[in-house]
Parts: structure tokens; sequence; C-alpha cells
């Protein structure tokens, strides 16, 4: 059976190239069918963002890649409450369907995929 | 047992330092490196190009040593490394660059070779990341 790998992703849409980079990622291991999870956390968060406007930093929107994930068959989403709290953003308001975990909960998330990879 | 390696700095952070003791390290043990794979800065750990001062630990000629005395599959991400102006010949020249600076034994590939390493190992161990 393969081995399911959870990507974490921690920076900024905005903050260079990370969040593009782990991203691409999951969308590579979703065409391979793998079975994968991506949990936005600390800055991540910030990827789920209503209303961005990428185009006034000269940047190319994630927000429409980010929404190819469900469609490379990468469904298991999730973000820290923690995270959104800080930051202001509301779990209703964001721009994909992710679940919404507590600090708990993120722990038994880890726990449960094979492998990790944060970037 | 099998290990995949992801580096994710460059030469000059110290966590391509510490991959690079850790995978001398799984040889040393009499472990198996299935493959090493440089993705994000981690480009930067396979550049030719980088010149640390002489009394200083030259971390990238020592990836580079070591990838060549065990024969090791190490592979850069080949989207990463464009961006980052980490080529090789047939990259240089596809772009018209003036310079490769990406040698053997280092090997341009795409993502899947980070996930096929991975699910071909026993254990995935990442380096860097931000």
């Amino acid at each position: 059976m393969a081995k399911s790998l959870l990507i974490i992703s921690r920076q900024a849409p905005w903050n260079g190239p990370s969040a593009r980079e782990a991203l691409d990622i999951a969308l590579a291991g979703g065409a391979f069918d793998l079975p994968l999870g991506m949990l936005f956390l600390d800055d991540g968060v910030f990827q789920l963002a209503p209303g961005q406007q990428p185009t006034a930093l000269q940047q190319k929107n994630l927000g429409a890649n980010l929404q190819a994930l469900p469609m490379f068959g990468v469904e298991a989403l999730f973000a820290c409450s923690h995270s959104l709290r800080q930051r202001g953003l509301a779990a209703d308001t964001l721009e994909l369907p992710v679940q919404v975990l507590d600090d708990a909960a993120l722990a038994a998330l880890i726990a449960r995929f094979d492998q990790v990879v944060t970037l | 047992m099998k290990f995949a390696i992801a580096v994710f700095s460059p030469a000059h952070a110290p966590s391509s330092r510490r991959a690079l003791r850790f995978a001398e390290a799984v040889l040393a043990g009499g472990h198996e490196i299935a493959r090493l794979f440089f993705y994000q800065d981690g480009v930067h750990s396979a550049s030719a190009n980088v010149v640390t001062p002489q009394d200083e630990l030259d971390v990238a000629a020592q990836w580079r040593t070591f990838i060549d005395s065990h024969q090791l599959d190490a592979v850069v991400c080949i989207a990463a490394a464009l961006r980052r102006g980490v080529l090789d010949e047939a990259e240089a020249s596809r772009y018209q660059r003036p310079a490769a600076n990406l040698p053997k034994p280092w090997e341009l590939s795409g993502l899947g070779q980070l996930h096929e390493a991975a699910q071909s190992a026993d254990r995935l161990i990442c380096f860097g990341g931000d």
C-alpha cells in the first residue's frame, strides 16, 4: 500500500515561492494517486484568505492553483484554528474547503500520516 | 533501513551540513539511501559555483564528493533549480544562459522523484524548510 504523506505549508503566498512549492509537491503526488493531505499552518493560512489581490504585488494568484487540489485527488485539506484566529481569519470565509483543527486534533493528524514534509 | 533524504536549504545553511552528516551516518551505520532530493533553496547546495573561503567548511564540495564516492542517486528539482539559476548544460543552452553550474553527479528531474523516493524508502527525512 502506498505511504501517506502530509504536506505542511507554513508560508504566506506573498513570501517567495515557498507556498507554491509546497503546493507543487501536493499536485505532483496527486498526479500519482498517492494518499496525500495538506495542512495550512502558521502564515500558511494566509493562502486561504478571501479577496486577495496578488496583482498589486506583481504576483500570480496562487488561489487558482490551490483550487486544483481536489481535481488532483487531494481532498484531505486542513487548517490550524489557532493560526487562523491569530491572523483574524474566519473559518467560514476561506477560499478552500478545509477542515479546521485545534491543537490536539493537529497532533492526531500528524500522527496519522506515514510521512510529513514541512515547507 | 532505507532512507529518502530531502534537503531544502543552501550549502551555507546549518541544515544542509546537518543533512550531509546525517546521510554519512546512514551509510556508516550500514543503512541505505534510496535518493537524495534537493528542493527549494536546497538546489543551491548542488551549485558548482559556490566559493567558500579557504578557512571555512565547503559543504557544497563535500556533498559532491560524498555523492560521487558512494555513487548515490542525487536529484535536483528542475523547477526549483531553474528559478534559482542552478542549470546543467542542457538547460543553460535551452534558456540561452551563459553558464551551467550543475555538473554530474547531480541529476535534474521533477517532483515525481521525491514521491518515488519517499514511497520506496522506510523513512523520509527532511532538512531545512521554512
